[in-house]
C-alpha cells in the first residue's frame, strides 16, 4: 500500500508540474541554468566512463575470443554493439542516477527544508512547475549526452583494442561497420529518452515531498538513487522485450 | 480586516487548532504568542492558504478564501507578503534578484524599473550597499532585512511573519520589531506575527493574541497583557527571570 502511495503521488506530482505554467521568460533561464548544471556539468565524468568502458568491452571480448577461427574484427562488432545498445544508455543513466538524481533530490530537499518552496507557494508560484518543469526539458538534452559517450566509447575500443595489439585498425574499422542496424540506435535513443525524464522526475519527487531536516535530505538523496536506478532497470527490460523482441 | 472564525485545523487525526475566532486589523501589528507546540505556525500557515482548514473560514477585506477559485487564491495569495522564520531566501540569487524575484513573476515591469524599486526598498531596510551579495555572505540580521524587503517589494495588503527576530541578538532583534511596525504604518497594511519573544510584545505588540494547546486564551494589547489575570498568559509572560524579577520589584512597590 505505502508504495502504491508513492507511485499516486508521482504521478499527481506529474499533473502538477505541468499545470499553472510559470512565466516565460524565468523558464527560460532555468532551463538554460538546468543544462549547465545537469548536463554540461555530466560531460566530464560521462566521457571519462564511457571512454573505459569501451577499451574494458574490447579487452574482455579480445581475451574471450581464443577460438582462431573467429575474425578479430569480431572485438570492434562486440564492442559497438555493447556501447551502443546497454553501456552508453543504461550504464551511463545508472552512473547518472547517482549524480545528477542526488543533485536534484539534494537541491529541492534542502529548499524544502529551508521553506524555499513554502516561499514560492506564498508568492502564488506553481512551485512544482517552478522547480521540475525547468529540469525535465534541460534533460531533453542528455541524449547527446549519450550520443557523446557512444562515440567516446567505442573510440575507447578502438584505443585500447589496436593500441593493445588485440586487433589491427583496419579489422577494427571493418568489424565496425559491420551488420549495422541503424535501428537499434533508433532503440537506444527512444530507452534514453525515457530515461531523461525518469532521471528528472523521480529525483525531484523525492526532495520535493521529503520532511525532516539535513539528515532526511541525505535519505531522500539515496532513496532517489535508488528507485531511479530500480525503475531504469525495469523499464530497459520492458523496452528491450517490446522493441527488440 | 482578516477575519478568522472557527478555525480548526489537524494532522493525521490530532487537532491542532480547536476554532479559533479572532480579526486582525489594517495599520496595527497583530502578534500571535504562545509556547512551542501551541499552533501558532499552523495558524499562521492556515491564514497564509499554505494549509486548508477543515472547519471554519478566513475572510480578507470580506474575501472569504475557502469561496475563491484556484486561480482568485494565486490572486489574493500575490497581495501577501511573508517573512519565513528562517528568511527563506533563494540561496543561488543575489540580494538584489532575491528582491526583484516577486516583480518578475508578476509584473510586466521593465528591468529598470524593477531595479529602481528593489534599490528603493532596499534603501528602506537599510540594506543598499548589499544588493550584489549572497543570502549566505550576509549576516542573519540581514538576512531578515532582504526577507522583508522581498515581502514588500510587490506592495502587499497583508504581511505575514514567522518569528522574524528568531536567533538574532536582542539589539538587531528590536531593529527588525521596528522596521516591522514602520512599513505597516507606511504601507497601511495588516500585519500578523508569530512570535515568542517578549520584547517583541513589549515593543510592537499593538494586538496580541495568545493560543495555547490550539485554543484562543487571551487577547489584548501591550498593556492589558501584564495586567491580565489569566494563569496561563501570566506564567508565559513571566516565565523569563528578567520578567520576572521586574514584575517582583513592581509588587514590592520599587
Amino acid at each position: 500500500m505505502f508504495y502504491l502511495d508513492d507511485i499516486g503521488r508521482y504521478f499527481l506530482m506529474l499533473k502538477g508540474v505541468f499545470s499553472r505554467m510559470t512565466k516565460g521568460s524565468v523558464l527560460r533561464n532555468l532551463i538554460f541554468k538546468e543544462i549547465d548544471d545537469l548536463i554540461i556539468g555530466s560531460l566530464g565524468i560521462t566521457i571519462f566512463l564511457a571512454f573505459f568502458i569501451g577499451a574494458v568491452v574490447a579487452i574482455q571480448t579480445a581475451l574471450n575470443l581464443t577460438n582462431p577461427l573467429i575474425p578479430k574484427k569480431l572485438i570492434a562488432f562486440a564492442s559497438r554493439q555493447s556501447v551502443i545498445l546497454e553501456f552508453a544508455p543504461t550504464f551511463i543513466s545508472v552512473i547518472m542516477a547517482g549524480k545528477v538524481g542526488s543533485f536534484i533530490t539534494s537541491s529541492i530537499g534542502t529548499m524544502r527544508v529551508t521553506e524555499q518552496i513554502d516561499a514560492l507557494e506564498v508568492m502564488g508560484i506553481n512551485s512544482l512547475n517552478y522547480l521540475v518543469f525547468p529540469k525535465i526539458i534541460a534533460m531533453l538534452t542528455y541524449p547527446f549526452v549519450i550520443a557523446i559517450a557512444m562515440f567516446v566509447g567505442i573510440f575507447g575500443a578502438y584505443i585500447a583494442g589496436v593500441y593493445g595489439g588485440f586487433v589491427s585498425s583496419t579489422d577494427f574499422l571493418t568489424g565496425l561497420r559491420e551488420e549495422f542496424i541503424p535501428y537499434h540506435l533508433v532503440y537506444a535513443f527512444i530507452k534514453t529518452f525515457l530515461y531523461s525524464f525518469l532521471l528528472a522526475t523521480i529525483p525531484s519527487f523525492h526532495g520535493y515531498y521529503m520532511k525532516g531536516g539535513a539528515l532526511e535530505v541525505g535519505k531522500a538523496s539515496t532513496s532517489a538513487f535508488v528507485w531511479t536506478t530500480v525503475v531504469i532497470i525495469i523499464s530497459n527490460y520492458i523496452l528491450t522485450q517490446l522493441l527488440l523482441s | 480586516m482578516i477575519e478568522v472564525t472557527d478555525l480548526h485545523k489537524g494532522f493525521n487525526g490530532e487537532e491542532i487548532l480547536k476554532g479559533i475566532t479572532t480579526t486582525f486589523e489594517r495599520g496595527k501589528t497583530n502578534l500571535i504568542i504562545g509556547t512551542s507546540g501551541s499552533g501558532k505556525t499552523v495558524f499562521l500557515k492556515c491564514l497564509l492558504g499554505l494549509f486548508t482548514p477543515e472547519k471554519g473560514s478566513i475572510c480578507y477585506d470580506g474575501t472569504t478564501y475557502s469561496d475563491l477559485n484556484t486561480q482568485q487564491q494565486r490572486d489574493l495569495r500575490e497581495q501577501m507578503g511573508m517573512v519565513f522564520q528562517g528568511s527563506a531566501l533563494f540561496d543561488s540569487m543575489t540580494v538584489e534578484e532575491n528582491v526583484m524575484f516577486p516583480l518578475m513573476m508578476f509584473t510586466k515591469q521593465k528591468k529598470e524599473e524593477m531595479l529602481e524599486r528593489v534599490h528603493q526598498v532596499l534603501k528602506r531596510v537599510n540594506l543598499e550597499n548589499a544588493e550584489k551579495k549572497l543570502p549566505s555572505e550576509i549576516s542573519g540580521g540581514m538576512q531578515k532585512r532582504v526577507a522583508i524587503a522581498r515581502a514588500i517589494v510587490t506592495r502587499p495588503k497583508y504581511l505575514f511573519c514567522d518569528e522574524p527576530n528568531s536567533g538574532l541578538d536582542p539589539r538587531t532583534a528590536i531593529v527588525i520589531d521596528n522596521l516591522i511596525k514602520e512599513i505597516t504604518e507606511e504601507y497601511d497594511i495588516i500585519t500578523v506575527i508569530n512570535t515568542h519573544d517578549m520584547n517583541s510584545v513589549m515593543e510592537i505588540g499593538e494586538k496580541i493574541i495568545f493560543l495555547r494547546y490550539g485554543h484562543l486564551e487571551w487577547e489584548g494589547d501591550k498593556t492589558q497583557i501584564f495586567k491580565t489575570d489569566n494563569e496561563a498568559v501570566t506564567d508565559f509572560v513571566y516565565s523569563s527571570n528578567l520578567f520576572k524579577k521586574v514584575r517582583n520589584a513592581q509588587l514590592k512597590g520599587l
